[in-house]
């Protein structure tokens, strides 16, 4: 069964190798990285195309964040080869053209949600006289206009979650990093958020998302199934279904990981 | 270059928003040195009650003439005890033909030394004493002698012997100068230190528990900019506390500063920058806030015991040989030249040196460190 598995990967990135050469946004070859002991990446690989959501899905302590901080250059990793815009990771010159969004909200709380992007912003490299119309983009896409001058910490926990990821959107970033980007916020925002991800995509720029949300994973352009250490699977979520036979991503990951 | 400030910035922005850090920035050190000094300055004044049992009249008067000794007579030894063990007394003194016995209940050893000292001095006076009188009843009778055989002698100036007069003369301070005087440029620099050890410290701390280092590391900016940054900011608010704490110290205090006031404050803005660069360090090895206040009693508290508060010489060699890789040492060694002994910054050059290679060691450290997350 493994077996099978791996050759659909295989084949996959046969199909679009030619797509990879000329323009590979993520570029994740048989990857390793140990922390102590503890070998958490056991040869992962993934790619991300121009345009397209990618799902990275799987259980706590599958690796999920340490892939993220690889593509970020925040870990090094012990083999392999990790590429971003088709430049070696780590490189601190790429993270301009990078929007990432961590798990935890990550903001200053004393501080206004404007000031909180403002400085976000700076650290972006954004010209001082752009800032402002920058500001005011991301915080329509998030609907948190009305909130900017408030402290952040009178904010409610959508509200945060919100600006943490209208600071990801700052600079339109040709690729966006997000970890865990819809937890707390509630459904009908949640559906206009996806909206503009999708927007995002269509525009050219990558997102490399991963979720707990199962339904969210059907979404998403591709799902990389990510288990133990390795990404089992890697298909389009209709893909996916048809080959585990079952109705819903959620499904087919649970019969991965039960297969393994 | 604009990156640093942008953090620079921000740091003081969340500072300015935080009133209860600030105020214990500008408002604590204040506090502290004032009671500090209400405390050393009230223990000029030991007062000694002094139990005597049977002694001698001449020595009795001469403790009696002492400023700060009391004297109460007792019968016998076990009622001048009872009084001890009571409290009423902290010293008693039993005569044995030539023989003075001194118990002292040394629960104070300032007590005890200023009573060893009292009854030293009025037995040597006492003694004096007898001695010129039995010298002046010599020459009255040998003048009587003279007189007699009728050689008239004027009367010698040794005579009329003039008392010394012991005039004081103060290079630093005067007469009211104190213990807490001496200690001013150890604290001022100690002060400055802590605040800016703990502030810097945990906000560093703060902003890697609350995930928003790892989220500045995520854009282009340099890991050095970070660290300067937060050198610019902290920087900038510890020349305010040290005007704060040096103006406090003047004006308030009444301690004079004999070299000028700009020197004090720069050599306390390195201590200041000593102590920044090594609270951004030491932050890095703590987990939560709590362990970072538990650093205070290992890297804080030795260094003002090194620092002049006894001083060097009495120190065992071993000692004094640690405490010069402490830099609150070259900081109050600098200090002391400047408050005490008018000294300009030129003079302590080599103190100044020594502290900026620790700042810029010490940033370099931290530059370094902060690849723990972020390789680049």
């Amino acid at each position: 069964m493994y077996n099978r598995n791996y050759e659909v990967v295989s084949e996959c990135s046969l199909i679009r190798k030619v797509e990879y050469k000329l323009q590979n946004i993520i570029l994740l070859k048989d990857i390793k990285k140990s922390f102590g002991n503890q070998q958490v990446l056991r040869g992962v690989n993934l790619h991300v195309a121009p345009g397209k959501i990618v799902g990275l899905i799987g259980p706590s302590g599958s690796g999920k964040s340490t892939v993220i901080k690889t593509t970020l250059g925040m870990e090094v990793i012990d083999s392999g080869n990790a590429e971003v815009f088709g430049k070696t990771l780590p490189n601190r010159k790429l993270l301009s053209d990078i929007g990432y969004m961590a798990q935890s909200d990550a903001l200053y709380t004393t501080l206004s949600g404007y000031a909180n992007l403002d400085f976000f912003a700076s650290m972006k490299g954004i010209k001082k006289n752009k800032r402002n119309s920058e500001i005011k983009r991301v915080a329509k896409v998030v609907d948190l206009e009305n909130a900017l001058n408030k402290p952040v910490g009178g904010y409610s926990g959508g509200m945060m979650r919100r600006l943490s990821l209208a600071i990801a959107l700052l600079d339109s970033p040709q690729l966006l990093v997000l970890d865990e980007p819809t937890v707390g916020i509630d459904p009908a925002l949640r559906l206009q958020i996806w909206d503009e991800l999708r927007k995002i995509a269509n525009n050219g720029a990558s997102i490399l998302i991963t979720t707990h949300v199962m339904d969210e994973a059907e979404k998403v352009d591709e799902v990389a199934l990510l288990l133990e250490g390795k990404v089992m699977d890697y298909d389009t979520p209709t893909k996916l279904k048809e080959k585990y036979n079952v109705n819903s991503v959620e499904e087919a990951f649970l019969k991965a990981e039960g297969e393994l | 270059m604009s990156r640093i400030h942008e953090i620079g910035t921000r740091l003081f922005k969340e500072l300015f928003k935080d009133k209860r850090t600030l105020a214990m920035i500008f408002l604590a050190p204040i506090l502290i040195m004032w009671l500090m000094s209400l405390v050393f300055s009230s223990n000029n004044s030991t007062n000694v009650n002094l139990g005597t049992i049977g002694l001698n009249n001449g020595i009795r008067t001469e403790l009696k003439n002492m400023d700060n000794v009391k004297l109460k007579s007792y019968d016998n030894k076990s009622q001048a005890k009872k009084a001890m063990n009571d409290g009423k007394v902290d010293v008693y003194v039993t005569q044995k033909n030539n023989n003075l016995d001194v118990t002292y209940s040394n629960t104070d050893s300032s007590k005890t030394s200023l009573s060893k000292m009292g009854i030293q001095n009025s037995v040597t006076k006492n003694t004096i004493k007898q001695l010129s009188n039995k010298i002046r009843s010599l020459t009255i009778a040998n003048q009587m002698l003279k007189k007699s055989n009728n050689v008239i002698i004027p009367q010698s100036k040794a005579n009329q012997q003039k008392a010394f007069h012991v005039h004081n003369h103060y290079v630093y301070g005067d007469s009211n100068t104190n213990y807490f005087n001496t200690l001013i440029p150890i604290m001022m620099a100690f002060f400055v230190f802590m605040f800016v050890f703990l502030i810097s410290g945990m906000a560093l701390l703060k902003e890697r528990t609350a995930g928003t280092l790892d989220r500045v590391l995520a854009t282009p900016v340099r890991r050095s900019e970070i660290i300067l940054g937060y050198l610019e900011a902290y920087g900038l608010l510890s020349i305010l506390q040290t005007i704060v704490i040096v103006l406090v110290t003047v004006w308030l205090l009444n301690i004079e500063i004999v070299g000028s006031i700009l020197s004090v404050i720069i050599i306390n803005v390195l201590v200041a920058l000593v102590a920044l660069t090594a609270g951004l360090l030491v932050s890095t090895l703590a987990k939560s806030e709590f362990q970072m206040v538990q650093f205070i009693p290992v890297i804080v508290v030795p260094q003002i015991f090194f620092s002049g508060i006894i001083p060097f010489d009495s120190l065992p060699n071993w000692l004094n040989t640690v405490s010069h890789i402490l830099p609150l040492r070259y900081a109050t060694e600098a200090q002391s030249a400047i408050v005490f002994n008018g000294k300009g910054l030129t003079d302590v050059w080599i103190d100044i040196l020594i502290l900026v290679i620790f700042a810029v060691v010490l940033t370099i450290l931290n530059i370094i460190g902060l690849k723990r997350y972020r390789k680049v």
